[in-house]
């Protein structure tokens, strides 16, 4: 027993994970984005507010432009259009599978994660 | 209140003057007044729990312990090493807002989440202090996150716009979601409660029917105690997933 049956099997876990990792890669990046239920369900909650908060920004923006510039409804539909795009961009954020290396950039993050 | 024949479900959330002619004359609602009364109690949960300093703690301290664990583990998991630095904030803000949405809970009590001014002015603190730190750790560098790396320039003028938007949106998803999370389960505990007492002015059918929505509140006591957590958390976690983009390079 002690040290050297301890390391080896060590050695064995990080292997057989590795293997499995190879042949499932979506797992390692399921088990670390839904690390627990509460993040599970925290996420589910938020992904309504997320688009809802994207499009009222965009017409919030949208009018409040026009009414700046005297332009009626031109900004606010541009705006609007753009507002849903966000709220979009903001659920695929919230959604979409997690790379299973975190300190990989990724190329289709902007500013959020 | 629910007197009668109708039901006045967003009463509950106006603001009086409390504390008499003093609270008159300051425009002292129940709301400051519930802030005061949740900081006092995170204070005192903290102060008194963790009195006895012992090696192997009690009941009360063990509570404080996991408490601050949990933020802890919360800020250096999510943030990284960086997250020492934030870990006071980010505890400040996730038990304000538990034990304003807790607190709320009890009756005559006024839960202060439930303000959409309240929720903003904590997600904006948010916001400008992610700012901040983004601007402090990454300079110029921040907003060329506006534009995502790989895409053509061509398509510059639509991804911006929208990257910004959906930058801007973040304080905008953080309030709304607290505030109409407080809102909505604070409407349907008020309504079942005023079916009970409509069911009751009926009769003796009544009578046994107004078991029915007094059954569903206590369940709705339970969804909203987990939603009162769920919220904090969320919001918790939140501010460190922002926190963690602004202080990455």
């Amino acid at each position: 027993m002690g040290k050297e049956t301890d390391s080896s099997r060590h050695a064995f876990d990080r292997r057989l994970k590795q293997a499995m990792d190879r042949n499932n890669p979506d797992r390692a990046a399921q088990a670390s984005a839904q690390g627990s239920d509460i993040t599970t369900v925290g996420t589910v909650l938020r992904a309504g507010t997320e688009m809802v908060a994207g499009l009222v920004v965009g017409v919030a923006m949208g009018w409040g432009l026009d009414r700046w510039l005297g332009s009626r409804p031109v900004f606010l539909i541009l705006f609007s259009l753009m507002g849903g795009a966000a709220g979009v961009l903001n659920v695929w954020r919230l959604v979409r599978p997690q790379d299973a290396l975190e300190d990989k950039p990724d190329p289709s993050a902007g500013p959020e994660r | 209140m629910a007197a009668g024949s109708t039901i006045d479900a967003l009463g509950q959330f106006e603001l009086h003057p409390v504390l008499g002619g003093l609270g008159e004359a300051l425009r002292f609602s129940q709301s400051p007044l519930m802030m005061i009364v949740a900081s006092v109690a995170v204070l005192a949960f903290l102060y008194i729990g963790m009195r006895p300093r012992a090696v192997v703690p009690g009941r009360l301290q063990a509570a404080a312990e996991i408490c601050y664990d949990f933020i802890h583990n919360m800020a250096v998991d999510t943030i990284g090493p960086e997250g020492r630095a934030f870990f006071p904030f980010v505890f400040t803000l996730f038990f304000f807002i538990l034990a304003g949405n807790y607190l709320g809970l009890l009756p005559f009590s006024f839960a202060f989440t439930s303000h959409v001014a309240v929720t903003v002015a904590l997600a904006l603190m948010v916001f400008v202090l992610s700012v901040i730190v983004s601007l402090k750790a990454q300079g110029a560098k921040f907003f060329a996150h506006f534009m995502p790396a790989g895409a053509p320039v061509a398509l510059a003028p639509l991804l911006v716009p929208i990257e910004i938007l959906s930058f801007l949106s973040r304080p905008v998803s953080l309030s709304i979601r607290l505030f109409a999370n407080m809102v909505a389960g604070h409407v349907m505990l008020e309504m079942f409660a005023a079916f009970t007492i409509m069911l009751a002015g009926l009769g003796l059918i009544g009578d046994a029917l107004a078991v029915g929505p007094v059954v569903i509140n206590v369940a709705l006591m339970a969804l909203e105690l987990l939603v009162g957590a769920l919220q904090a958390y969320v919001f918790a976690i939140l501010t460190c997933i922002y926190l963690r983009e602004a202080v990455a390079h």
